[in-house]
């Protein structure tokens, strides 16, 4: 037997079952949000994590110009040490078919026998090269020309041309993510990794009896830095690069960074998510319990206990939110595992973990059931607070009085039913004012949602379109005299060519380094151009470095400190520079100079490592395969294709979040809008159908119920545009990574976007009560007292 | 059996069910105070059937609640057999209400989403030796209309409910406030037919709140009240059916 009181219960809750959903809906979508992204991070941690053990990704990274192999006995010596592997990396530029442009790749040795010591293979098709001019290509690479185990590309090694067969098509733990060096977007087209067998690589590159690469793992407990410092003191007299340790290996640095990311959108939106739903069911609440004031007195006056009643409550608002949690939980847990696959794929792991901690839709149930009561907290105890007395006597009348608009002495431009809309507004300012900023929370939400979605596209279309104006940018396989301008700006199409010089360096301000290229900008600059925050041009200034802010700030460092650059080409010289200015740009952790400033820094005169260059397009094709045949071109990077790229970086990235933000965000407007609409319904079908005894039209009593509804959603709307914008700017911080940030630009589109997405929600809402209006039972409506 | 029944009603030597001494009562709303009750002094006996009457604002229903546990008096003692009741805190006065009063209300109060047996389980469910709500229902013949809702059922009917509900846990006072205030004169009969044979079976104290002077010739004692104080108690020697009434 179901007590009377939980029978009462569950029969107002099926009477309010509108409301409730749209409550529940609200909840539901902040669990999915909460889950569903929880969920995919921690998968995506999981599997990274299962990737990288199972598959040897060494600790620390080292590349040196050219060391003798009996140098790795000195290495494997260094303390802490557990084991180290020498390899042979060699970059080359591709003649890939199908393929205009010039593409490069990175060519990696595998051990002549068995498996590599560390980073190893997974191979996905195919048999691992045996012969000469066989190589393992990775997947990404393959997918990107839909290549198969037995087609071939072309490679210029070492200044000489030989064509490669594919025998197999693998994933390795150290291209998660394959980017070239330097880059911050990944181009699958034309960047590939291969792996040779080590002594047809050493062949092929003259490398026999030696290594220009060496990873390795460390022992449990030793000191990472330590065992750095020492590598670097072996490699030094080799050409050594510096050591890099597993956390700022560019594959694994940019995954934790997107990771970050997405974990930062995981842990801030559904905390607004629930936030608003709390706030909601506050609201809800609070008015239920007004229209149920008799019933809990009568319940006390027969005995009931205080607690009796807020147990009854708060009854109620966990079943709603117990429905909403779980709804959420198992969409979240669906999603989740969606998003896992589509990150899966995108990342390159090979194999998919899924993994629900059971904890997490558990927890998600507390916070909700948690917040929920907190939010209904006050309404409850209220309800328990009620003197029994009041069952006794009627509720009295509500006060109206003339409202402003007919103080003021305008009252005959308004007619009955408008002043009554006004009377009601007036009489009860909290509940419209709760309910404006119901909707406008719901609304923030949106604006929000749509805020980061442009600053996206801002960001993208800033790269195309202010920052990176050149059609292709070449790069040259050494620093070149300025005079190899003459021979680019003499090929077909050329148009404009500009001159840019990038210096490999270790940057360190006191204990912290970071490994960055400098980027030497030409002066007056009209194709690639370093910008201010309004997007103009930047004149670099004539002595000094500008950094971009994410980097100092990684460093440590601030205007006017100066910066140690250890230079990691040529004779290595190590040198001071003043940083000079901060910038707010958007990708990677970069340093800017003046090219001629870079030069004087570097002592030398007119050198250049590429040039960006504005193409006619109808000579491009013959351009880009007269630089497939330039000797000393390494590669091209083709603007377009790098902004298709970072477009669909991101929209396999945040913008599935943010897809999903709006999305949720709408439901929850809807939920908003709907539930004022149906409170307003039922707190006042008494008085309508009254109304509508005394001969109103359906129509006007529609318009006194529905037009206190259009002024509470028109007010909510500027104010929701007004929260969303602090909302936008206290979230985006923390979006922000060292590899992307967003620049803080609200477009009016954000906000009108939102606001219509707010209105069609009070529309359709008011829709579905002008058809419950209109079904309104008189004689049901009067007869019973509620 | 109903000569004996007068007999018994009449002797006063029975037991003191209320014994209220100088209640006062002020509202104090802001800066004005209202004085509803000014030192009442009133005795209830076990089993008898006392009838309320005065002019409207002159202080019952705030009497009747502080005698139900609902209020508590600014001055004056309230006694319960042996119980203080005037300064009991709010927890006892649950206890006290849950256990002993049974009330009935002007605009019954019934809980329009639990059918006729719901509302009166809501309380047996809660009391220590209840009738079945089935039983209790038959009582306000009411028997064939359990399953309605009180949207369902007539003023009378949902009146008949809320006696049932009262008096389902066998409560030691019924306690009325203008219960047949709402109802026509047929269906109010039918209502103060329920009463007065829970009163006369149950032996229930039974104390009713009513501005209708004819329905005070059912009483065993007629208290009227005037401007916060008792200003007169009458007594029948005999009481009339409720079927004999007419106004
Ligand atoms: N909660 C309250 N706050 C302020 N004044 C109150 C309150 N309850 C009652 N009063 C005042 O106390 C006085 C007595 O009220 P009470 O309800 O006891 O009268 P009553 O005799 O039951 O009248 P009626 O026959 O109209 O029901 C009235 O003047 C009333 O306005
Ligand atoms: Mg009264």
């Amino acid at each position: 037997m179901i007590p009377a009181l939980d029978r009462k219960l569950l029969r107002d809750l099926w009477r309010m079952k509108g409301q409730a959903l749209a409550i529940a809906a609200v909840i539901a979508a902040g669990v999915a949000m909460y889950v569903s992204q929880l969920g995919m991070l921690d998968s995506l941690r999981l599997t990274q994590h299962e990737y990288y053990s199972q598959y040897r990704f060494a600790h620390v990274f080292a590349g040196c110009k050219r060391a003798p192999e009996s140098v790795m006995e000195d290495i494997r010596g260094i303390d802490g040490v557990q084991t180290a592997e020498s390899r042979v990396v060699w970059g080359v530029t591709l003649d890939v078919p199908g393929l205009d442009e010039p593409a490069v790749g990175q060519l990696i040795s595998y051990p002549d026998h068995g498996e590599p010591l560390l980073n190893d293979l997974f191979i996905r098709t195919g048999d691992l090269p045996q012969g000469p001019d066989q190589i393992a290509a990775s997947e990404a690479f393959c997918k990107a020309h839909k290549f198969k185990p037995g087609d071939s590309v072309v490679a210029l090694i070492n200044g000489r041309k030989r064509r490669l067969t594919i025998t197999a098509i693998v994933l390795s733990p150290e291209y998660v993510y394959s980017l070239p060096a330097g880059g911050f977007i990944p181009d699958d087209k034309r960047y590939g990794v291969f792996w040779m067998r080590r002594h047809e690589l050493a062949g092929a590159s003259d490398m026999q009896g030696a290594f220009n690469d060496v990873t390795l793992t460390l022992k449990p407990g030793a000191s990472e830095p330590e065992v750095m410092r020492r590598l670097d003191d072996v490699l030094a007299p080799y050409g050594g690069r510096g050591a890099m340790p597993q956390r700022l290996q560019l594959s694994n640095w940019f995954l934790n960074n997107e990771i970050t990311q997405l974990e930062q959108f995981g842990n801030v939106l559904p905390v607004i998510f629930l936030a608003v739903a709390a706030f909601l069911l506050n609201v809800v609440m609070s008015r239920l319990i007004a229209t149920q004031r008799e019933q809990v007195a009568a319940l006390k006056a027969f005995g009931y206990r205080d607690r009796d009643v807020a147990i009854h409550y708060a009854k109620f608002v966990l079943l709603v939110s117990i429905i909403g949690g779980i709804i959420g939980a198992a969409a979240g847990a669906w999603m989740g595992r969606g998003l896992t696959q589509i990150y899966t794929e995108f990342y390159h792991f090979p194999v998919l973990v899924f993994r629900l901690d059971p904890l997490l839709p558990v927890r998600a149930l507390a916070i909700t059931a948690g917040a929920s009561l907190l939010g209904a907290m006050a309404s409850v105890r209220k309800a328990a607070a009620l003197p029994p007395a009041e069952a006794m006597r009627p509720e009295a009348p509500p006060t109206y009085r003339r409202t402003l608009v007919e103080r003021i002495g305008l009252e005959h431009v308004l007619r009955q039913p408008t002043r009554m809309i006004l009377r009601e507004l007036e009489r009860r300012p909290v509940k419209a004012a709760l309910s404006v900023l119901g909707i406008s929370m719901a609304g923030a939400l949106l604006v929000v949602g749509f805020g980061f979605i442009d600053m996206v596209n801002y960001v993208i279309d800033s790269q195309a379109n202010v920052l990176q104006r050149e059609d292709v940018s070449v790069t040259f396989i050494e620093p070149r005299n300025r005079s190899a301008l003459h021979d680019l700006r003499a090929m077909p199409g050329v148009q404009h060519a500009e001159p840019f010089r990038n210096v490999p360096a270790r940057l360190r301000f006191k204990h912290r380094w970071r490994l960055a290229g400098i980027n030497g900008v030409s002066r007056n600059a009209t194709l690639n151009r370093v910008v201010d925050e309004d997007l103009k041009p930047l004149v670099l200034p004539d002595e000094g470095v500008a950094l971009s802010r994410a980097l100092a700030d990684v460093l440590g460092i601030t205007g006017g400190d100066m910066l140690t650059l250890e230079v990691l080409e040529g004779e290595r010289p190590t040198r001071q520079v003043r940083v000079a200015a901060l910038v707010d740009d958007f990708l990677g952790l970069n340093a800017y100079m003046d090219l001629e400033a870079l030069n004087r820094l570097m002592r030398q005169d007119g050198v250049i490592s590429g040039a960006h260059i504005s193409v006619d397009p109808a000579a491009q094709r013959q351009l880009y395969r007269q630089l497939k045949d330039t000797p000393f071109v390494a590669g091209v990077s083709l603007k377009q294709a790098a902004i298709d790229n970072l477009r669909k970086t991101m929209a396999e990235n945040i913008l599935i979040t943010l897809g999903m933000t709006v999305f949720f965000a709408g439901v929850i407007t809807f939920g908003v809008v709907y539930n004022a609409a149906r409170i307003s319904l039922s707190e006042r079908s008494r008085e309508l159908a009254s109304l509508r005894v005394l001969g109103m039209t359906r129509g006007e009593i529609s318009y006194i119920l529905l037009g206190e509804l259009a002024i509470l959603v028109l007010a909510a709307v500027p104010l929701g545009c007004l929260l969303g914008y602090w909302m936008a700017r206290g979230t985006l911080a923390a979006l922000n990574t060292e590899t992307f940030r967003l620049p803080f630009v609200m477009s009016d589109m954000s906000y009108s976007v939102a606001a219509t997405v707010v209105l069609v929600a009070g529309a359709i809402s008011a829709l579905i009560v002008r058809r419950r209006l209109d079904r309104l039972d008189l004689v049901e409506v009067l007869k019973t007292k509620e | 059996m109903e000569e004996e029944q007068i007999y018994v009603l009449a002797d006063s030597a029975r037991a003191t069910v209320f014994e209220a001494r100088g209640v006062t009562k002020v509202y104090r709303m802001g800066e004005v105070e209202v004085h509803a009750l000014r030192g009442a002094d009133v005795d209830l006996y076990e089993g008898e059937f006392v009838v309320l009457l005065g002019p409207s604002g002159s202080g019952k229903s705030t009497l009747l609640n502080i005698l139900g546990g609902l209020d508590t008096p600014t001055a004056g003692t309230v006694r319960y057999h042996d119980n203080d009741i005037s300064s009991a805190g709010d927890r006892e006065l649950t206890e006290y209400r849950r256990n002993h009063v049974g009330f009935i209300f002007q605009f019954y109060n019934l809980i329009p989403s639990l059918t006729a047996r719901e509302n009166v389980a809501l309380v047996t469910e809660i009391a220590r030796d209840p009738m079945r709500p089935e039983e209790a229902l038959a009582l306000v013949k009411l028997a064939d209309r359990m399953d309605h809702f009180p949207s369902q059922l007539s003023g009378g009917e949902q009146q008949r409910v809320a006696v049932a509900r009262a008096v389902a846990k066998r409560p030691n006072v019924l306690l009325c406030d203008e219960p047949t205030g709402a109802l026509d004169f047929k269906t109010g009969i039918k209502v103060l037919d329920a009463l007065e044979s829970v009163n006369r079976e149950l032996g229930t104290t039974t104390a009713v709140i009513t501005h209708n002077a004819a329905i005070a010739e059912m009483a065993d004692r007629v208290v009227h009240i005037a401007d916060g104080r008792i200003a007169k108690v009458d007594v029948n020697l005999t009481r009339k059916k409720p079927a004999e009434l007419s106004w």
